[in-house]
């Protein structure tokens, strides 16, 4: 019963923010309700006792990512800035296109047939965590974890690159 | 209703059982999340005003000044009588500011302090929330509150907010790899996230004694990084009040400034109750491998004493740090994060690898 309410609740603001983020027309605002949508989110899964992934989205999504987001906004834009109204074209075609992958996204959903899962409750500590991280066989992470550090590797990379300053010589020439 | 000082658990299993026999457990349910959400609030609300309190003495003592001392015995009542001042100022909006960011700033900030203090064990059994992966919670949900301040400056449309705002989201961004990988060393320390299990595993010893040197060095990065996450002198120049006015919250008044205001102490016993936590031994007392009689009376002390004890002791260093230290530049502070304590951290977290692997711990 508890829980039913909070769902009800958590996918309530899901939705609602959702919505708001690609309608309002000032750019930090959107960011503040993406950041509901997502601590939302971060909700749903504490109800699923999904602990680890919840603390993860917290710490990524909401910490991480929305705050970068945040202070771009703030280095870029003014207070008194609003986005430009979309045109009757472009609104329609993304009702439309919304509206679509809506129907689609239903449509699989109350098809699919949903089965319990069967798997073990696995604890979170800090040596399965370890384990899962670095293993290669099934349920292992090796392979996504080591991508991500190249792809991780390459972005430091590409931001030093971008904030070095030019050496005199360059300059002279 | 039993009461045992040094065993809560049997006071909130009586409060659950008497509830129980007359009432739903739905009602049961609700009335308990009102007793602990009220039991939360209040302690907050008097332990802010202890420490703005303490601050001011202690401020004091280094200048060898009295401090507050005119209302009630030794000024006792000075902070409440400023918290009734602020209650009842007018709360002034600025004309072109983003009203709803610039209202919400501050319970951003308020809120993410109140999940933050839930996982907090103050003693055997008074805890709300004990996750099995507790203290990434923590270390999770504090990352949330520099949204806050971010927004706060920005929303007043106000330069010096604004600066304030920058200095202080970089400055907590960087920061909060060196709290981070910290909580990493002792979490490979005690191979458990949960903060109970962390408590329970220090009653041979407290993981500073035991962790000795990769544990001391940690302990130290940990006070530094985290008087820095507290936004607290000397890494206080997001609201250095000779360059800033009052940094982000230049343009809040009122309640709203209190918000901010014991936003920042209750970070502060935040972070002194995860020093406390990780290396201190939580609410375990003092305990020396064979010396019989002066464990038992050190058990003889009620955790509850124990781990405010311990809990003042750090904030009382921190308080320290504020008035003995200059206040950084921005440059010094991200020189002393990215240059200093982030290759240290990593080393260390290497060297706490190597000793937990090997055994060379107690």
């Amino acid at each position: 019963m508890n829980n039913q309410v909070m769902f009800f609740l958590l996918s309530a603001i899901i939705l609602i923010f959702s919505v708001l983020t690609v309608t309002t027309r000032r750019v930090l605002r959107a960011a503040v309700y993406l950041l509901f949508v997502l601590v939302a989110t971060a909700g749903i899964y504490f109800q699923l006792q999904y602990n680890f992934l919840a603390a993860v989205q917290l710490t990524v999504y909401a910490g991480g990512i929305v705050v970068l987001i945040i202070f771009s906004i703030l280095l870029t834009s003014h207070i008194s800035e609003r986005a430009p109204r979309a045109s009757a074209a472009k609104a329609a075609l993304s009702a439309l296109a919304t509206v679509a992958g809506a129907i689609l996204v239903l449509l699989t959903v109350l098809q699919f047939n949903f089965t319990p899962a069967r798997l073990e409750k696995v604890e979170p500590t800090v040596t399965n965590v370890g384990r899962a991280l670095v293993s290669y066989k099934e349920y292992g992470y090796a392979l996504p974890f080591e991508a991500i550090s190249i792809l991780l590797l390459a972005a430091m990379i590409g931001a030093i690159v971008v904030a070095k300053k030019e050496s005199n010589q360059e300059k002279q020439k | 209703m039993a009461f045992d000082i040094y065993d809560f658990t049997t006071l909130t299993s009586s409060i659950h059982q008497s509830l129980s026999e007359s009432l739903p457990p739905l009602a049961v349910e609700m009335i308990e999340w009102t007793l602990v959400g009220l039991s939360m609030l209040i302690f907050v609300a008097l332990f802010g005003l202890i420490l703005v309190y303490l601050e001011r003495k202690v401020c004091a003592l280094f200048q060898q000044r009295l401090g507050p001392m005119r209302v009630g015995k030794w000024g006792l009542l000075q902070t409440i009588a400023d918290f009734v001042k602020l209650l009842m100022k007018e709360l002034i909006t600025p004309n072109r500011a983003d009203k709803f960011l610039y209202n919400l700033a501050p319970f951003i900030v308020i809120i993410v302090t109140f999940m933050a203090i839930a996982a907090i064990p103050f003693a055997k059994g008074l805890q709300a929330l004990d996750f099995d992966i507790g203290v990434f919670y923590v270390s999770a949900i504090s990352s949330l509150g520099v949204i806050g301040i971010l927004l706060a400056g920005w929303a007043s449309n106000n330069k010096y907010s604004l600066i304030g705002a920058m200095r202080s989201g970089a400055q907590i961004i960087s920061y909060e790899l060196s709290v981070g990988l910290t909580l990493i060393t002792m979490i490979i320390f005690a191979g458990t996230m949960q903060i109970s299990g962390i408590v329970d595993a220090q009653a041979s010893g407290w993981f500073i004694f035991r962790g000795h040197i990769p544990a001391i060095i940690a302990f130290i990065i940990f006070l530094i990084a985290g008087t820095a996450e507290t936004n607290r002198g000397p890494f206080d120049l997001a609201e250095a009040e000779s360059e800033l006015t009052a940094g982000f919250h230049t343009e809040y008044s009122g309640i709203k400034f209190a918000f901010f205001f014991l936003a920042e102490y209750v970070n502060l016993f935040i972070v002194s109750a995860m020093a406390t936590v990780l290396f201190l031994g939580g609410w375990q007392p003092l305990h020396f491998g064979s010396f019989e009689g002066f464990n038992q009376v050190m058990d003889f002390i009620p955790p509850i004493f124990w781990f405010f004890g311990k809990v003042m002791f750090i904030i009382y260093m921190i308080m320290w740090f504020k008035w003995t230290f200059p206040r950084l530049r921005v440059d010094q502070i991200l020189t002393l994060e990215w240059k200093y304590l982030l290759p240290v951290n990593l080393f260390n977290i290497l060297l706490m690898t190597l000793i937990v692997l090997m055994g060379w711990h107690f």
